[in-house]
């Protein structure tokens, strides 16, 4: 929406003070976007690709070639600027996404779901940058559901479930405002269970408040005690003798944050 | 996200540098990148071979055979040029246009270009003018191996006036084309759709309406881009039409027994000028609402 890609139902959407939906192109004007992983003409070059991203954003040709090569160099293209695009991994793709919305030294950077659709070495190529991006004091503006990522790269998020916001706050407020009451750990087992079976043995422990399967052997426990719990729950999930063999907390504190959150919702 | 402590909400947005150009700038911009994206494309190469083809087709035949056919230069270019140029302008639009727009979506390229600071009307108008640029190419390689026949045959000077005037009523018919395999390409988000339903509508379906209007409602069918169309031809004829109503004839009993019915063949130069441009604004207007309504989800 703040790219008017999709419309509101209601509503509108303001960059820089500027509707995306009534004038566009000037609210567009200040912003770097990158939406999921799109595609550029297979036939151009990325150094093509950016002259006309310049071209369109009114950047004086004097300056194209510096910018150029200095954005190339960023997100570490510079050494196939004239190659076709055609020709490239999803992740190198991606990366001269990314230089075509830093090209114009944008006041923000609106990126959906960056390393959406990319193979494991696409996304971590994506996120160095993204990293770097951060070190450069660029304000981003970022949407996704790999919670890592968001971890990763920003300072204060916003929780969405189904539409509704559920809260808006710095990265160490969230974390420090639901980890210590609500605790998540992930449970592997050796042989799988039934979900019902789950739900009727380990969500009837004391301070269980939801219990997720995550596939036939592994489920998401969460949780409203403190640490002390913790012991009594493994000394009674071990004593429900269901094949414990794992026991561990989920490696995102932020996805943590988010599942008890999804949870109380339902 | 800046290191400093300050909320998103609390930081103030710096105006941009750069003003990105007015839209019309904008438009040719854009038709010109996405020219130079066509003419590197294979599609590109092979509608050059397919004019190639039939020129040669035509220069060999005329070779061969002669007689009528290079009789008078009228004769010559009515042909040569009259009868292939409406199939041709069909067969460009559709292949660059055809998924113009739904390709976007399709193929995913639309989610970069609606990044940056345009219009929706601008990346539509700039790709049409690209398609039409790219098609009106190849047309004009057609034009000039039909003269480069003629020329051979008549010389150079005997290039008649009315071929002028058939270009320039097959550049307008290729403007109404493209304006209709636009509508369609905006209309799905699928390529296949837009090129089946352009090729069937003015290859086939025109024609059968045409035919309808004038046989089932005996009324002129003004409303036919085909009807229109013919006037690219009919300008070579012995007396042109130059008017605003449709030549037509009588036919006394082959459709019905006993009844006279009047067929309408072809509109005035005046009536198909008038159609073709209704149809280019018609088109516009609706392939820009339809682009404009869809969305990239």
């Amino acid at each position: 929406m703040l790219t008017d890609t999709i419309h509101p139902t209601e509503g509108e959407c303001f960059l820089n003070g500027v509707s995306t939906r009534r004038d566009r192109t000037t609210a567009l004007a200040g912003a770097g976007v990158l939406i999921e992983s799109p595609e550029i003409h297979p036939s151009l070059t990325p150094r093509e690709a950016l002259q006309m991203v310049a071209d369109l954003r009114g950047v004086p040709g004097a300056e194209w070639r510096a910018r150029i090569d200095t954005t190339l160099e960023e997100v570490r293209m510079s050494d196939w600027a004239d190659q076709e695009v055609g020709r490239f991994s999803k992740g190198m793709k991606q990366r001269i996404h990314i230089a075509a919305a830093l090209l114009h030294d944008p006041t923000v950077v609106l990126l959906d779901e960056p390393s959406s659709g990319l193979d494991p070495r696409g996304m971590a190529e994506v996120r160095s940058i993204l990293r770097d991006l951060r070190r450069a004091h660029r304000l981003i503006f970022m949407s996704g559901h790999i919670l890592s990522e968001v971890t990763d790269v920003c300072d204060e998020v916003a929780l969405l479930d189904r539409g509704r916001l559920l809260f808006c706050d710095t990265l160490p407020n969230v974390i420090a405002r639901f980890t210590p009451t609500q605790r998540a750990v992930d449970v592997t087992l050796a042989r799988p269970l039934a979900g019902e079976a789950l739900a009727g043995s380990i969500g009837r422990l004391p301070v269980v408040i939801a219990v997720r399967p995550r596939d036939a052997r592994r489920l998401r426990r969460t949780s409203d005690g403190g640490i002390d719990d913790e012991e009594r729950l493994l000394r009674a999930l071990v004593g429900l003798d269901i094949g414990m063999a794992g026991f561990a907390a989920p490696e995102s504190a932020l996805e943590e944050v988010y599942l008890s959150q999804i949870s109380r919702g339902e | 996200m800046s290191s400093a402590s300050a909320t998103v909400s609390e930081r103030t947005a710096v105006p941009s540098a750069f003003r990105p150009p007015p839209s019309l700038p904008q438009i040719v911009k854009l038709a010109r990148y996405q020219l130079r994206e066509f003419l590197r494309t294979r599609r590109f190469v092979a509608m050059i071979g397919i004019v190639l083809a039939v020129g040669l087709i035509l220069t060999a035949v005329t070779a061969h055979y002669r007689g009528g056919l290079v009789a008078d230069p009228i004769a010559f270019y009515g042909t040569a040029w009259a009868a292939a140029v409406g199939y041709l302008i069909v067969l460009t639009a559709i292949l660059f246009g055809g998924d113009a727009i739904a390709g976007e979506f399709q193929n995913k390229t639309g989610y970069f270009l609606m990044g940056l600071p345009v219009r929706r009307s601008t990346v539509y108008l700039g790709k049409y003018l690209a398609v039409y640029a790219a098609a009106a190419t190849a047309l004009l390689a057609y034009l000039a191996l039909v003269v480069a026949n003629g020329a051979y045959y008549f010389g150079v000077h005997a290039v008649p006036w009315q071929l002028g005037i058939s270009v320039l009523l097959a550049l307008l018919y290729l403007a109404a084309v493209v304006g209709v395999t636009f509508v369609f390409s905006s209309l799905f988000k699928t390529s296949a759709y837009g090129f089946v339903l352009t090729a069937v509508l003015l290859l086939f379906g025109f024609s059968l309406l045409q035919d309808y209007v004038s046989i089932l409602v005996h009324g002129e069918p003004w409303m036919i881009l085909t009807y229109a169309a013919g006037t690219v031809g009919s300008v070579f004829g012995g007396t042109v039409n130059w008017g605003w109503s449709g030549s037509w004839v009588l036919m006394h009993g082959e459709i019905e027994k006993n009844v006279v019915v009047k067929i309408y063949t072809v509109a005035g130069v005046a009536e198909g000028v008038a159609i073709m441009l209704g149809y280019v604004a018609l088109t516009a207007a609706a392939g820009l609402w339809l682009f404009g309504r869809e969305e990239f989800s």
